[in-house]
């Protein structure tokens, strides 16, 4: 069974979101993972590009599924997890512990179109 | 089969060669080119000798599976026999030694084969006319919708940017709709596997550039309501498409052109028997009706008043070149010759042969596979794993114990519209022997699914190499020999 | 019914139509609406044996005439040694599929790796896929990759020193694909660098495509360009022929981040235009973007080394319409082919090759000189074919050639035409072509 952590903001599309004042910590949730199998590849953005809420911003390889990600908040991306270029198996080892990006909000307000983890959980038993 | 370990690279030992040539009397050397155009060190290709080069790719070769080692069920990929005969048409120098830019009086005879091709495969789609330039399936693809836009846009339509793509499509569909600038809108597929015409009708508007289809679709089933889908997507103002990769079962029998199709690509690599090569070279020629014949690529062959045949580059409002040349000609001359020994007579025989291999092993292995759509099939059909779910084999499983038994695996996880699909295409060149002996060892696997699941998930067992680690593969890819080690 | 390619008895129709449960073949449709069943005679010819089709196929020979080949264009006459169409026609490798199951698929498999090993050694890459269409085709979709490695582009240059054929193709894909054109014209028989300039200045380039050698035959002298390109955050971009990377200056010298081209060059016959081979190499950096099939070494689970279809997470039947391309294959047998030629001429064998066509092409540009017929076009470098000015009409000379059983003298454009020698030709064959033409002024 997947896990979710409580605190954080969930999407529809699988993207988990934690606050540090300003900037939103962005990752793939644990129910993603499971899904994807063993991940080979994580297509990860560059620091300074923009995105709007529910824009593409990369994706998740596995060898046989690819997965797009979507942004789901607005907002210039300051900081990447280098790590996942030479090791996507992080996201399979703890899906919440490895971020992928770092988005500085141009509106958080949109974080509260978001779920959290009790919705979310009911989101994915219907899936 | 026998595992072979070694690369031609290492074979190599400084100062072997493989190679004759003449002896160099000429005054002019590479030497006096300036110094900042040449290579600065020569390139580590393998110094073998000839009987090195013969060892080693006949090695390689007795690692490999093809149609004449074996039955290879194949879905969607129509592994038929590859005559020999036309290996050795297209070997003739008197075809292989001609230069693509030769002028036209030189090439007679080319340019009438180009010609009677294309009206070999009109008579057999019903359609107008033909360009044998595209080298593949997917590249007619492309070419075709290429020509679909070229109409809307010469009639000044230009709005037309959507396709329609049912949810069984080949995942090439929608990938060749995208190369050509389209965007995909899909339409559902019914619980029996057809394309759901009730949720057709509402995506049918002035931005429809068209709908593309294959049919029978990828599950092997008819599409029964064709004629009212064109007639709607016609009624739209938006062309169809016909893929024809599953084309086999329907020659001689049905015709696109007569479906209301107005642009088809053929695989001569699949329904004329070329050889599929290891993944290529194949031909994807695109037929059209009528009202579409100048919007095909260029060059064209054009045929003059006195029967001379000459190479056009505009004529019309043609979508483009689309290759090099005029296309994989020798692949041309294979899917002519085989044309001409079955002849008229034998070319209705086809369609009919491959469907009943089909619906001859479905109805044989049913009872232990299971059949999600019961209907009578094309060329081909899909499983959607085995009947008795208990016993956690999954089509892998399967489709790697049919390789222990001398078969090569049937097309798996394809279409999507399953989870444990296993797709089988025998091919109207196979003996009742051969499929019997397939159904057999099918029931086989069925029954070891149940007694000795674990010979199942860790087939395969008798093969050169065994199953792979894909993952590190694609986490660390190694793409040559010098990332080795 | 019998016939060679169909196994079927009556008796075995019989038994196979009971267990399905039909009477007829015909009931096998009876899902098809009657109206669209097709119940004419096909006008085309009734069966013929082998003998007749031979026969048939020798008769349409004969309205061809073989030439003697001093054209190159794209298209290149080199020597083919014995021993590739033996190879090439062991059926293991000619009738299989895509290697979709490796575990039976190691043969074709493993020949990849060694063809993707052999293109990036010549190229100077890091990476390439199992092979293209044709060169054209390679071409158009570098111009692709280019426009999604660079997001937010919309510009591709190409250099008008590129053939027309391929210009042509990369045309076509790039109006369908949404992709603006721009043309980096030739200056002296050479790719401009100052135009290249000022259409990079113009910004929003994704990236630049310029040949190797281009459709004069003069090898081009990139120096600046890379680093123009890349200045502008574009892709550099380089059209060669593999055989001449053997000697000339590689793509990754220049600084390249992709190479795209036809191996024809590489032993393969003439054959009309095809099949040949398209190539598409890159920089590591853009693996991810590269189209069509790549394989890579892995091991099984016994720790036997094997080798697999890899990254496939690129393509078209897991990402259909977001694939880096709708390309599904290769020309595989043709990679074969040129893998088994570029492993039995090594580095010495391809670079005598060069040496024999340079020698060969530099005897005869000199000796065309002095027919009177032509005067030099450009001063530049070439390798084995180079552009000439005719001094009286181009067909004339062409047609004139023609009599005597030789194709060369193609124009390229007004009044310059084209000549290209390979290995094939001797001095001998030189020396008659030449006496021939002095006669013809005279």
């Amino acid at each position: 069974m997947a896990k979710t952590v409580e605190g954080l903001y969930y999407s529809e599309s699988h993207e988990w979101v934690k606050v540090e004042g300003n900037v939103a910590v962005i990752g793939i949730t644990d129910f993603a993972q499971h899904a994807m199998g063993d991940l080979s590849y994580v297509d990860m953005p560059e620091v300074d590009d923009e995105f709007e809420a529910g824009e593409e911003f990369g994706a998740v390889e596995s060898v046989k599924a690819a997965s797009d990600l979507f942004c789901p908040v607005s907002g210039t991306v300051v900081e990447i997890n280098e790590e996942l270029e030479d090791a996507p198996e992080l996201l399979n080892q703890d899906a919440f512990a490895n971020w992928i990006m770092k988005v500085e909000m141009s509106d958080p307000s949109e974080l509260e179109g978001l779920m959290d983890a009790a919705a979310y959980e009911a989101m994915c038993a219907n899936e | 089969m026998k595992y072979y370990d070694k690369l031609i690279f290492d074979l190599s030992k400084a100062g072997r060669q493989g190679y004759s040539l003449p002896v160099n009397r000429w005054e002019n050397s590479v030497s006096e080119l300036p110094a900042g155009l040449r290579r600065s060190a020569a390139p580590a290709l393998p110094e073998v000798s000839e009987l090195d080069v013969v060892r080693h790719y006949t090695n390689l070769s007795q690692m490999n599976f093809g149609v004449d080692s074996g039955f290879y069920p194949l879905g969607s990929c129509t592994m038929k026999y590859n005559p020999k005969i036309n290996e050795e048409i297209a070997a003739m120098p008197a075809f292989a030694g001609l230069h693509p830019l030769q002028p036209y009086q030189t090439v007679q005879g080319v340019l009438r084969l180009y010609k009677d091709l294309s009206h070999a495969l009109s008579e057999i789609t019903g359609m107008a006319e033909f360009t044998l330039n595209p080298f593949a399936g997917a590249h007619g693809e492309l070419t075709g919708l290429m020509v679909i836009r070229q109409y809307h846009m010469s009639r000044g339509d230009i709005k037309r940017t959507r396709i329609i793509v049912p949810d069984s499509a080949h995942g090439t569909n929608p990938a060749s709709a995208a190369v050509c600038g389209l965007e995909i809108v899909q339409v559902k597929s019914k619980a029996n596997g057809l394309v759901d015409v009730e949720d057709l009708k509402p995506l049918l508007d002035d931005t429809i550039a068209g709908i593309m289809m294959t049919n029978p679709n990828t599950l092997g089933l008819f599409e029964k309501d064709i004629k009212e889908i064109a007639a709607l997507v016609h009624d739209c103002g938006g062309l169809l498409y016909y893929d024809g990769a599953n084309m086999n079962p329907l020659m001689g029998v049905v015709r696109p052109g007569d479906m209301g199709f107005d642009v088809l690509h053929l695989n001569l690599h699949k329904t004329f028997s070329t050889p599929h090569g290891g993944g290529g070279p194949g031909a994807g020629p695109v037929g059209v009706a009528a009202h579409l014949v100048g919007h095909l690529p260029v060059p064209k062959v054009v045929e003059s008043e006195d029967g001379t045949l000459q190479i056009v580059d505009a004529e019309g409002e043609p979508c483009g070149r689309i290759s090099g040349f005029m296309g994989n000609f020798g692949v041309l001359l294979r899917a002519y010759t085989y044309i001409l020994m079955l002849g008229k007579q034998n070319l209705k025989m086809v369609g009919p042969l491959a469907v009943l291999g089909a619906n001859y092993i479905k109805e044989s292995l049913k009872d232990c596979f299971e059949l999600p759509i019961e209907s009578v099939c094309k060329h081909e059909f899909v499983f959607d794993g085995l009947k008795d779910k208990s016993t956690g084999v999954t089509t892998l499983d399967i489709a790697k114990r049919l390789l222990d038994y001398g078969f090569h695996a049937p097309t798996i996880y394809f279409p999507l519209l399953f989870h444990q699909a296993i797709m089988i295409e025998p091919t109207e060149t196979e003996s009742k022997e051969t499929l019997d002996g397939f159904i057999e060892i099918m029931k086989h696997i069925a029954a070891e699914a149940g007694s000795d699941p674990e010979s199942l998930k860790t087939a395969p067992h008798t093969t050169p190499v065994r199953r792979l680690d894909e993952t590190t593969a694609a986490r660390q890819p190694i793409l040559r020999y010098k990332d080795m080690n | 019914m019998a016939f060679a390619y169909f196994p079927h008895t009556e008796d075995d129709v019989r038994q196979m139509l009971d267990r399905i449960g039909v009477g007829s073949l015909e009931d096998l449709y009876s899902d098809v609406p009657q109206d669209v069943i097709y119940r004419d005679e096909f006008d085309l010819p009734d069966a013929m044996s082998e003998l007749e089709v031979r026969q048939y196929f020798e008769g349409l020979a004969e309205y061809n005439t073989s030439l003697f080949c001093l054209c190159g264009l794209g298209a290149y006459d080199h020597y083919s040694p014995a021993v590739i169409p033996h190879i090439i026609s062991r059926s293991e490798f000619l009738t299989a599929y895509t290697p979709y199951q490796p575990e039976v698929s190691q043969g074709t498999l493993r020949y990849i790796f060694e063809y993707q090993s052999m293109i990036t050694e010549l190229t100077g890459m890091d990476c390439t896929n199992a092979s293209m269409y044709d060169g054209a085709t390679a071409a158009a979709e570098a111009m692709m990759m280019a426009m999604a490695s660079t997001k937010k582009k919309t510009r591709v240059l190409l250099s008008e020193g590129l053939l027309p054929q391929v210009v042509g193709v990369v045309k076509t894909y790039a109006k369908f694909n949404g992709v603006q054109l721009g043309f980096i014209p030739c200056q002296d028989g050479q790719t401009s660098y100052g135009a290249l300039a000022a259409e990079l200045a113009a910004g929003d380039v994704a990236g630049v495509l310029v040949p190797g050698i281009n459709r004069y035959g003069i090898i081009e002298d990139m120096t600046g360009f890379a680093d123009a390109v890349h200045a502008q955050k574009g892709l550099y971009m380089v059209y060669s022929d593999p055989s001449s990377l053997a000697v000339i200056k590689t793509p990754g010298e220049w600084g390249a981040d992709i190479v795209c081209g036809d191996s024809q060059s590489l032993g393969i016959p003439l054959c009309y235009g095809g099949p040949y081979v398209g190539f598409l190499a890159c920089k590591k950096e853009h693996v991810r973007k590269l189209p069509g099939r790549i394989v890579g070494a892995t091991r099984d689970v016994d720790g036997k080394r094997a080798y697999v279809l890899t990254l496939q997470a690129r393509e078209q039947h897991i990402r259909r319409e977001k694939a880096t391309s709708n390309i599904c294959s290769n020309q595989s047998l043709m990679a074969l082919y040129v893998t088994v030629y570029m492993s039995l001429m090594g580095p010495k064998g391809l670079r005598e090759v060069n040496e024999l066509s340079y020698g060969g092409a530099h005897y005869l540009h000199d000796r065309l000189l002095e027919t009177g017929l032509f005067e030099k076009a450009f001063d530049k470098p070439f390798l084995k074919e180079f552009t000439l000015k005719a001094l009286v009409p181009a067909r004339k000379i062409q047609d004139a050639l023609m009599l005597i059983g030789v194709f060369g003298a193609v124009e390229v454009e007004e009044g310059l035409v084209n000549f290209c020698v390979t290995e094939k030709v001797s001095k001998e064959n030189i020396d008659a072509v030449v006496e021939y033409l002095k006669e013809l002024e005279a």
